[in-house]
């Protein structure tokens, strides 16, 4: 294997984790808040034919990247007035919040399926990315030193700041935050909206970089690994940060064993290593400290209703 | 401290609020003056917490005014309380559990960051007061005195001229208490003003300048608690006359019906405590009152005499002489030991379940409410119905939810639901905590006529005062130990006090001793 070979995979192992970091964090942020929102699926699907439509209508990018995390935020802030305004249940309407994505994103998009869009440029002019181990830092789009960058000010905003506090508080004691006089339902209308928001581009990743096109079903249930690795994260960005990763190189050791053909394993089971392993990661890292740290949110995926 | 001048501090007038068709507050006027502690009075459901919460803003009265220092000001938010200078210690604490004490403080108060700066006004304030803290400790690892501590220490950053507390003794030791009231005296000394809300008259006797007794949503008297009789604030306050619990005369106790005999059980948890060679025993007809502090294996204790933790040896635990350590609690209720612990909602009872359903739970063997393995759902309701008419529960019938009830009235159906089972041992935590005074009475009258009648009852409890008034004999817990048997007749509040020990891991010495309730 030469050089070139190994950075290859190094930055095909950065893009397939960058959707779920962005994804993941946003749905982070959310459940700190204390709502469950399993819809990111269908909001990175909307995001994604968001991003496709006016990437190919428009041809301008960084449109089609608003245009998807304001597709995200939209099918959040559905989700938000029937769960927080409405107290509906946040499991039901999240997995309705998907299927419901699933099919807008198909019917919205049956016009684009598979015409091309032009791929997001490199932020660093290429001279600077020329010598192999100098591509694995600089060979990229923007949304992948965003994602990076993502992960630091959700961490920092979460423990540094004012406004985290009240946000992890509103999520960890609903009644305690509205006796103090915080605002519970307008702090997760916040983090839900951040949350679609950060899912629609995520799938603007796949239709603007990763693939780059429209087709029904692009995201191919990424958004549940996102969902998976909020959890095995213990809601700490900086594990989360490991998780993505770790995922992403498992799902790229997959794809090159599978072309290197090792038959060893049955496809099948090759497939399910990813989830497998990173799983089994998270959980030995989490397992040894104290569990309190890394517990979910106190009231995560409960309704409130302010009573006075 | 400000300018005062002759108008209090805050006063309400005419103040009235509308839930439904309940009036929570209707024309409610009282005045706080500038360095008073001054006592707000009534039993539950009587419109207190209301009151408060329009004080502290989290409420909008539907009229009335509120006055500070003399003017007109209106409290939108709780923010624009805290900015006038009210701080609030709430009853159920407004904390968070999984974050630190700084975190907590930082929380109530406006635009802080949990920093070292607010770590040290944290330290710096705490031990002025006489109230030593941790501001890096996790708020669920402290106990229930220290978690109020960072309340009153959250409200006393902010140097207000008024501190609302909202029943804050209810849980803690007569050493705690005692200390407490040195602190509130000190904050009165400083000029400040208290809103001290209690039903519990002797404190109200020792501490207060001033009282305002609520019954109903309506000021029934002001009066002046250090110059009347407790009795008399009691019978303004639920409205009658105040029956005390009527004891049978003393008599030779029976059989020994529950034995303990030196339990040892580890802790399954990290906030666990675990017993260590607890021994006691009850005979019929008598009460064994279990005093102590949250969090010195009460829980544990109950939940190993009721059988949801077995006990290493069987005979550890025995029922009229038999060992049944090894039994669950089905098995034991079949038996005849029954139990309410503490938590009602959620543990005693399903609150999403009717009370019919939740008669099932526990009497469906003793009362047959099953028959081969079937439910027999008339049967269930009418043990529902004869519960809610010999305890008197206010409830929407047999068919109503348990949550649906107040803390007070769950609790007589609860309580009810196992002593009409004719239980030979009855164990019960916390039996009356957040009950009102009528129903206080009523379940401790009951449970003073089931000994009477021949069974054996062990009551864990954290008021004193109700474990003198229906216990046989008392003992302490401890940190997982149970003390010697005393009278609870003779014995002192200050023994008792001692013997139940300080916080955790404060040698009693350090903090008893000298002091003691004055009374």
């Amino acid at each position: 294997m030469n050089a070139t070979i190994v950075v290859s995979i190094a930055m095909s192992i950065v893009a397939a984790a960058t959707p779920l970091l962005l994804a993941a964090l946003g749905e982070l942020v959310a459940e700190k808040s204390g709502t469950l929102n399993l819809g990111v699926e269908g909001m990175m699907l909307l995001g994604a034919v968001s991003a496709a439509i006016v990437a190919l209508t428009t041809g301008d990018l960084w449109l089609a990247a608003g245009a998807a995390a304001l597709a995200g935020a939209l099918g959040a802030g559905l989700f938000a007035v029937l769960t927080l305004s409405l107290t509906a249940n946040q499991v039901a309407t999240g997995l309705a919040l998907t299927i419901f994505g699933q099919g807008v994103s198909s019917l919205v998009g049956k016009d684009f399926v598979g015409r091309e869009v032009h791929r997001l440029p490199e932020v660093f002019p290429a001279a600077l990315a020329e010598h192999p181990l100098a591509r694995v830092l600089f060979g990229y789009d923007a949304f992948v030193y965003f994602s990076v960058a993502a992960a630091l000010a959700v961490a920092w905003f979460l423990s540094r700041t004012r406004a985290g506090l009240v946000l992890r508080a509103v999520g960890e004691g609903d009644s305690s935050a509205h006796a103090l006089g915080y605002r519970v339902i307008a702090v997760r209308y916040g983090a839900s909206l951040f949350g679609g928001a950060m899912a629609g581009l995520a799938g603007a990743y796949f239709s603007l970089s990763l693939t780059p096109t429209w087709a029904v079903g692009l995201t191919a249930g990424r958004g549940w690994i996102a969902l998976a690795l909020v959890t095995f994260s213990g809601w700490r960005p900086g594990r989360l940060l490991f998780g993505a990763y770790l995922f992403g190189a498992m799902m790229i050791f997959e794809l090159q064993a599978k072309a290197f053909g090792l038959t060893l394993v049955p496809p099948e089971a090759l497939a399910m290593a990813p989830y497998l392993a990173t799983i089994a990661a998270l959980t030995i890292i989490s397992a040894g400290r104290a569990g309190a740290n890394l517990r979910a949110p106190a009231c995560l995926g409960k309704p409130f209703r302010a009573t006075a | 401290m400000a300018d005062v001048g002759a108008s209090p501090l805050l006063e309400l007038r005419g103040v009235t609020n509308t839930f439904g068709a309940l009036k929570a507050n209707d024309g409610v006027s009282l005045a706080v003056g500038a360095g008073r502690i001054h006592a707000l009075l009534g039993e539950n459901g009587a419109g207190k917490s209301t009151l408060v919460k329009i004080v502290f803003g989290v409420l909008k009265p539907d009229s009335g005014d509120m006055l500070w220092q003399g003017a007109p000001v209106e409290v939108a938010s709780p923010a624009a309380a805290r900015k006038l200078g009210i701080g609030m210690v709430f009853q159920h604490f407004s904390l968070f559990d999984a974050m630190t004490v700084a975190e907590n403080v930082a929380l109530g108060l406006d635009g802080a960051r949990a920093d070292a700066a607010l770590e040290r006004r944290i330290v710096e304030v705490a031990e002025s007061y006489g109230l030593p803290l941790d501001p890096r400790r996790a708020t669920h690892t402290l106990s229930v005195g220290e978690r109020q501590r960072i309340e009153i220490v959250r409200a006393l950053l902010q140097d207000p001229k008024l501190l609302v507390m909202d029943e804050p003794t209810s849980v803690l030791t007569p050493q705690e208490v005692e200390r407490l009231f040195v602190t509130l005296r000190k904050l009165r000394d400083e000029g400040r003003s208290i809103l001290y809300i209690s039903h519990k008259l002797r404190e109200i006797e020792e501490l207060c300048d001033a009282a305002t007794i609520l019954r109903q949503g309506r000021v029934v008297a002001e009066v002046d608690p250090r110059r009347t009789d407790a009795r008399r604030m009691a019978e303004l306050m639920i409205g009658s006359e105040l029956k005390g619990v009527a004891r049978p005369a003393a008599r030779a106790p029976g059989e020994v019906r529950l034995a303990v005999r030196g339990l040892d059980l580890p802790p399954e948890g990290q906030f666990e405590t675990p017993l260590r060679g607890a021994s006691f025993e009850v005979r019929a007809g008598e009460v064994l009152g279990i005093a102590g502090v949250a969090g010195n294996g009460q829980v544990e204790l109950m939940r190993a005499l009721t059988g949801e933790r077995r006990a290493p040896r069987a005979d550890m635990i025995l029922l009229d002489g038999a060992p049944v350590g090894a039994l669950g609690p089905e098995a034991r209720r079949k038996l005849g030991l029954a139990g309410a612990p503490e938590e009602r909602n959620g543990h005693a009872a399903v609150g999403d379940m009717s009370l019919a359903d939740n008669a099932f739970l526990s009497a469906r063997h003793v009362r047959g409410l099953t028959s081969r393995g079937a439910l027999r759902p008339r049967a269930a309701r009418a043990y529902a119905r004869d519960v809610i008419a010999a305890f008197a529960v206010k409830a929407g019938g047999p068919d109503a939810l348990a949550r649906s009830l107040s803390g007070g009235n769950l609790q007589k159906y609860v309580v009810g639901r196992e002593m009409l089972q004719a239980p030979k041992v009855f164990v019960v935590a916390q039996p009356t905590w957040g009950v009102d005074a009528g129903a206080t009475a009523a379940i401790r009258q009951a449970i003073v006529d089931l000994a009477a009648g021949g069974a054996a009852v062990v009551v864990v409890s954290q008021d004193l005062d109700e474990l003198r008034e229906i216990s046989d004999r008392l003992v302490a817990l401890n940190a997982g130990r149970v003390s010697r048997a005393v009278d609870a007749a003779s014995a002192s509040v200050e023994e008792i006090g001692l013997m139940m020990g300080g916080v955790h891991g404060e040698p009693p010495a350090a903090t008893g001793g000298a002091v003691g309730l004055a009374h």
